[in-house]
């Protein structure tokens, strides 16, 4: 097949007029899309950058007068009265509470995710793609709604309550929600098809005659995990856990309807500025921290991910 | 590849945590949609089989309201992010070598997936804010802009899927046959990338219809979408009314990703 592709694209090759002609054409096809993605995604991040270095107007908005108070503001809080310049823990303890629960998100979803993947990728080659889809349903539910269902779950009247207490095991509600264990448990329910999903397509690939060998030598089944499995299938964790972590860093409707208003994350942070808070400079800047976070977590997956590819090829 | 042993591959514990996270994944969803047809006004207990939340839903103004805007945005950006992202993957595969530039339009298309949802909303809040001062427009278009752009890295993906694994020498057959790159376009190509362009609006739609967030920062007064609506309700005593009315959605999203699995399976 790839020879009979090839002949032309060969020909192309001795014609740069056509070369150029083709590219030129790739080029008309991908810019409408470009064009809108510039502007209704990516071209606005350019906008919060400049508005973070402004005044907060006193109704929303912005006054144009540079000021670098928004970025202060994210890490120091200054005293009403005489001036001093103390850390902003109330902001700081926003930013590790979410480190924290978007960390504990990911090690939860690992730990589940993982077996299950397993689960699948060793069931017959035929049903794989119905247990899958199992999977992925839930991911496609509205996030509102899968938020919904778990607060239904937990609540002090809800069905682990009722079930608890009926059994005797509690005489009175346990309260779960509007607490950390609720926002981590409903991150932990909304992100886990994205753990389950990479995971499972790195071990498809997986050659299971390599397991055979390690038994054959003697192995245990935890030495052919640890030595065998989790080194092929690491690529899938390390991808895995960004798609968990970013979602989970900036999970803005799950804090919201768990957390009750209390305990906040970082995007309810964020939205308090353009909000009540009226401090859309600030807001801008903390947006742009918890891009900074994303960016970092990136890297670090791009550094991880590009190391096994030398390798194959050397 | 080898046959597996399943002897071999089978890891004690997994199955039970594989059943557990099936159990967690569907528990809550089952909850819900059972409680939907609960008779009682409250959750707290099961007073038997009723239609009447589902009949509330129904009749609710606000909530025919809502979901038609819903509908109406999601099937104007799933378009939309359909058209684009049918062109941009057209435009990214079947070269031996990328074009200059290609990497830069990977990262542009996929930026979405990347920035939190969150970040995207305070972004377009504020240049959404802008447009609207400048030119006094409140529409939809607003909303239709932003989910277009949030879509079309959902439907480029199985496009691109689609084009990267079908059968090229059809199209060169068609060239050899003197026919011109569109009619080679129109008659060959086109007709074997249908699936991929359905399943790519299937995921596009479910995408918009999801979009939570992103509308709820950049939307005007008056302009809430089923779910914004729905986590508005929330801090209200809820009743088994906002059951019904995410049953009603969760099928709705359920025919469009059964249609997406199934064309996706289908080989090219």
């Amino acid at each position: 097949m790839s020879a009979v592709e090839l002949a032309p694209h060969g020909a192309d090759t001795d014609k740069p007029k056509a070369a150029r002609g083709d590219i030129a054409w790739r080029w008309w096809l991908v810019t409408p899309a470009l064009i809108v993605l510039l502007l209704a995604a990516s071209g606005p991040l350019l906008i919060v950058l400049v508005y973070s270095f402004l005044e907060p107007g006193s109704f929303g908005g912005v006054v144009w007068n540079f000021s670098t108070e928004g970025w202060f503001q994210v890490f120091f809080t200054r005293d009403i009265f005489d001036e001093t310049v103390a850390p902003a823990t109330a902001h700081l303890d926003i930013f590790w509470r979410s480190i924290k629960l978007a960390l504990y998100t990911t090690l939860i979803t690992a730990i589940l995710g993982f077996p299950t993947a397993w689960f699948i990728a060793t069931r017959a080659p035929d049903v794989r793609p119905i247990w899958l889809f199992l999977v992925t349903i839930p991911f496609w539910t509205n996030l509102v709604i899968r938020t919904f269902a778990i607060q239904e779950v937990i609540r002090n009247e809800g069905l682990v309550n009722n079930i608890l207490m009926t059994l005797g095991i509690t005489s009175a509600p346990i309260q779960m929600l509007f607490t950390d264990f609720a926002i981590l448990l409903g991150m932990a329910y909304v992100f886990l098809p994205l753990m389950v999903l990479p995971l499972y397509a790195s071990m498809e690939k997986l050659d299971f005659k390599l397991l055979e060998a390690g038994y054959d030598l003697y192995a245990t089944r935890l030495k052919v995990l640890w030595h065998i499995v989790l080194p092929l299938v690491k690529p899938g964790f390390i991808a895995g856990s960004i798609l968990v972590f970013i979602p989970a860093i900036g999970a803005y409707v799950t804090p919201r309807i768990l957390g009750g208003g209390r305990n906040l994350m970082l995007g309810n942070l964020i939205e308090l500025q353009f909000g009540q808070g009226r401090n859309w400079p600030l807001g801008s800047a903390l947006a742009l921290t918890l891009l900074v976070i994303v960016v970092i977590a990136l890297l670090f997956y791009i550094r991880s991910t590009a190391q096994p590819e030398g390798r194959r090829h050397g | 590849m080898g046959k597996r042993n399943f002897s071999i591959a089978s890891l004690p514990g997994f199955g039970v945590i594989a059943m557990i996270t099936f159990v967690f994944l569907y528990l809550p969803i089952v909850t819900l949609v059972v409680y939907s047809f609960n008779e009682a006004a409250s959750m707290a207990r099961w007073e038997g089989f009723s239609l009447r939340w589902y009949e509330a839903a129904l009749n609710n103004r606000q909530v025919q309201d809502v979901s038609i805007r819903s509908l109406v945005i999601a099937s104007w950006a799933a378009s939309l992010a359909t058209i684009l992202a049918t062109m941009a993957a057209l435009a990214t595969t079947r070269n031996e070598r990328r074009f200059p530039g290609q990497t830069m339009v990977y990262a542009l298309i996929n930026q979405p997936l990347m920035v939190p949802e969150i970040v995207t909303g305070v972004a377009l809040l504020i240049f959404f804010a802008m447009i609207k001062v400048s030119t006094g427009y409140q529409g939809l278009g607003y909303l239709i802009a932003a989910h277009t752009a949030f879509c079309i890295p959902f439907a480029y993906l199985p496009i691109r899927a689609r084009l990267e694994t079908m059968d090229l020498t059809l199209e060169r057959a068609a060239a050899d046959l003197y026919a011109t790159p569109l009619q080679a376009f129109r008659h060959v190509t086109l007709p074997l990338l249908v699936p991929g362009v359905i399943a790519g609006f299937m995921l596009a739609f479910v995408t918009s219809l999801d979009t939570v967030v992103i509308t709820e920062f950049i939307k005007s007064a008056g302009q809430d979408t089923l779910p914004t609506y729905m986590l508005g309700q929330m801090r209200r005593v809820i009743t088994p009314e906002m059951n019904a009315i995410s049953t009603l959605f969760l099928l709705l999203s359920l025919i469009a990703v059964t249609v997406f699995f199934l064309l996706s399976r289908k080989k090219a």
